[in-house]
């Protein structure tokens, strides 16, 4: 253990006379003091940034998503924001089909103990992608993924976009949609079927069992279709 | 990332010879960054095994993941050069479902999540709701909170302590610890009536108040814990064996540990001094007496020793919610939240039709969002809510700490052996509950 160990602090780049953090007490449903943050948002970004909310407290800057990844690098690296933890990446579809669905980001900056909700809205109709914050934080690896595979927005610019909790042959959709009924798309023995026939081997991925030498071992059937990059199984 | 095809020569037996006789070569696909997969053995009379990679596959049903988690590892020797994991095993859609339940339904969900620690979910999740719906609760139904969180707390880490112990190959802690979990449970038991599954909170308020005589237990508790600590401390933490298989495996430096998004004892066991108690407080935590513990090295011995630390630090917090607990209402005067004491539901009439109402439609929080944060045992646990003016949300998302703090293990276990591995999935406390939802 060396003797010069110094942890890194929350709070750290606040004045010595701030505030000691506090339970939040009595807040209004709208209105509220805005997270800085997103003055200096609409003052670097003015063409980016569509609306900002503070809703219970909490400030919703409503940005182009073209430009979110410049508008989080630059909250990342900015001396002023440092928002250096990315608590969780979302999505919201509503039970009105008009609304458009909406891509949440949730940002801390430890430093400044700032908390940020980023939103994008994709209009009905619109291709689901909005660029990957991945390259910035790498705790957005899985975030990104489980939101592709419960919504089907594609986030580009991340290195390995596969379905997470569903797995990889799953084909019924996306579960999380407001489409996507309660029940799943089959019926139960027909989900008990397909999870009886289901191919245990067909649970690796080509690449896996490269690794194992077990893919010339495979039946020839599933061999040709392993390698024209179909999954089997279910 | 830039990948490059590299050949590797595989050996097959006769059968897999191509028509002239020469063994196949399979191409594969491998990341440029220098890892060793360049197979180019030089011939030689013994076979050389060197560059072989040998495929391990851990789980779904293996007792040292903690659940249905499955890695599959690729190993050089005994090392670990890559590993993929899987998850999605004990997938439920509690997300899903909660879109189709009313507010207070959604709480025995809570409890199915992270089943380590029920009272901190029902918490977690009834000050989301409550922060949705405007709601100021009482101050004793806070201080309650406070207990149910700490006991939790104290729970969970019990149940990682024990487990931990008997994955590195320690029974006698395991023992130890599951017995003061189950005075836990006994507490709980006596309190809500639930040991596992306690949906203790509403929305607004406590399913119960406490017992009679609960306050003693839990003092006599709190009074006799520390000992079990202390013994587990003596046993353990200089325990050459424990020592030894734990120091220096799967660091995360401050900068990775803040970058991957992990929280609760894995980023403070790296020197990252991050508690939501304390950054982002709730239910009044900043007037509690208590203190982070930080790690230095970030290895799995730094993260026992943080855990160890804070179930210290959880025992002070209930000492001192003991002695502030306030009379007083649990639960908020709103009948249109909260449901009125059963015996009026029906001898009054104004009860009766708050009862139905409630039952029937279930209340409605004004159109909005909320994002409420907790320290769970495992990290930061957020629940993220929508409403559109109905009784039930647009969108329920559980953010879930061991997601993110497990999808760091790739990195962790690089380069490590793999009976490290078994150490270093320890380390971060999965629960599967949480992770596949």
């Amino acid at each position: 253990m060396s003797t010069s160990f110094s942890p890194v602090v929350a709070g750290s780049a606040l004045p010595s006379d701030a505030p000691a953090p506090a339970t939040p007490k009595a807040i209004a449903q709208r209105g509220g003091e805005p997270n800085p943050t997103a003055a200096a948002l609409q003052q670097r970004f003015p063409s980016a940034i569509h609306r900002v909310d503070v809703v219970w407290n909490e400030t919703t800057v409503v940005v182009a998503g073209a430009q979110l990844f410049d508008i989080v690098r630059w909250l990342h690296d900015d001396p002023s924001q440092r928002y250096d933890y990315l608590s969780d990446v979302t999505a919201v579809e509503f039970r009105d089909t008009e609304q458009p669905i909406e891509v949440v980001w949730h940002l801390r900056s430890l430093p400044y103990r700032r908390f940020l909700r980023l939103k994008v809205k994709i209009e009905r109709g619109a291709p689901l992608d909005v660029p990957s914050v991945w390259s910035i934080y790498r705790g957005a690896d899985w975030l990104e993924r489980e939101c592709f595979d419960m919504f089907g927005i594609r986030f580009t610019g991340h290195p390995d976009l596969r379905r997470l909790l569903m797995w990889e042959q799953y084909k019924e959709g996306f579960p999380l949609r407001k489409d996507f009924p309660l029940r799943g798309r089959f019926s139960r023995s027909e989900q008990l079927r397909q999870a009886l026939a289901a191919n245990p081997e067909a649970r690796y991925s080509k690449e896996e069992l490269t690794i194992a030498q077990a893919f010339e071992d495979l039946p020839d059937d599933m061999r040709r279709r392993l390698g024209t990059g179909e999954r089997t199984g279910e | 990332m830039a990948t490059v095809k590299r050949t590797v020569e595989v050996e097959l037996s006769t059968t897999g010879l191509d028509a002239a006789g020469r063994p196949q070569r399979v191409p594969l696909v491998v990341d440029d960054g220098g890892s060793p997969l360049a197979l180019e053995a030089p011939p030689s009379a013994e076979p050389d095994l060197a560059g072989e990679h040998m495929l391990i596959n851990i789980g779904p049903q293996h007792p040292a993941t903690h659940g249905v988690l499955r890695l599959v590892l690729e190993l050089d020797g005994e090392t670990v050069v890559r590993c993929i994991p899987h998850i999605g095993y004990l997938h439920c859609g509690f997300e899903k479902i909660g879109e189709y339940r009313q507010y207070n339904q959604v709480i025995p969900w809570t409890d199915r999540e992270d089943y380590l620690n029920s009272p901190g979910n029902n918490v977690a999740f009834a000050l989301g709701a409550e922060r949705l719906f405007g709601i100021e609760i009482t101050e004793r139904c806070k201080v309650l909170r406070v207990m149910a969180m700490e006991l939790s707390r104290i729970m969970s880490h019990l149940v990682w302590l024990g487990t931990t112990c008997i994955d590195i190959g320690a029974f006698t802690p395991f023992l130890w610890s599951f017995d003061q979990r189950e005075k836990i449970y006994k507490l709980l038991e006596d309190w809500i009536g639930a040991r596992l599954t306690t949906s203790l909170t509403r929305v607004g308020g406590m399913g119960a108040d406490i017992p009679d005589k609960w306050i003693e237990d839990l003092t006599a508790f709190v009074q006799s814990f520390p000992k079990t600590i202390n013994e587990i401390d003596r046993v353990v933490t200089r325990n050459g064996i424990w020592v030894g298989r734990t120091i220096g495996l799967g660091v995360m430096t401050a900068e990775e540990a803040v970058n991957h998004g992990l929280s609760g004892p894995m980023v403070r066991a790296s020197g990252v001094a991050y508690d939501v108690r304390k950054d982002f407080p709730y239910l009044d935590y900043e007037t509690y007496d208590f203190d982070v513990p930080v790690g230095t090295n970030g290895d799995v011995y730094d993260r026992y020793l943080v855990r160890m630390e804070e179930l210290r630090q959880s025992t002070r917090i209930l000492e001192q919610a003991i002695r502030r607990l306030p009379d007083g209402p649990v639960n908020i005067a709103d009948h249109r939240v909260i449901l009125p004491p059963k015996s009026k539901a029906t001898s009054d009439m104004e009860s009766m039709i708050h009862h139905f109402k409630q039952v029937m439609e279930g209340p409605r929080p004004p159109i909005g969002e909320a994002y409420v944060a907790v320290e769970s045992p495992k990290g930061e646990k957020g629940y993220y809510m929508v409403s559109d003016g109905t009784s039930k949300p647009v969108r329920w998302r559980i953010r879930p700490p061991s997601f993110v703090n497990l999808s760091a293990i790739s990195k962790m276990v690089e380069g490590h052996l793999l009976s490290d591995v078994i150490a270093i999935n320890a380390s971060i406390d999965i629960v599967m509950g949480e992770i596949d939802r």
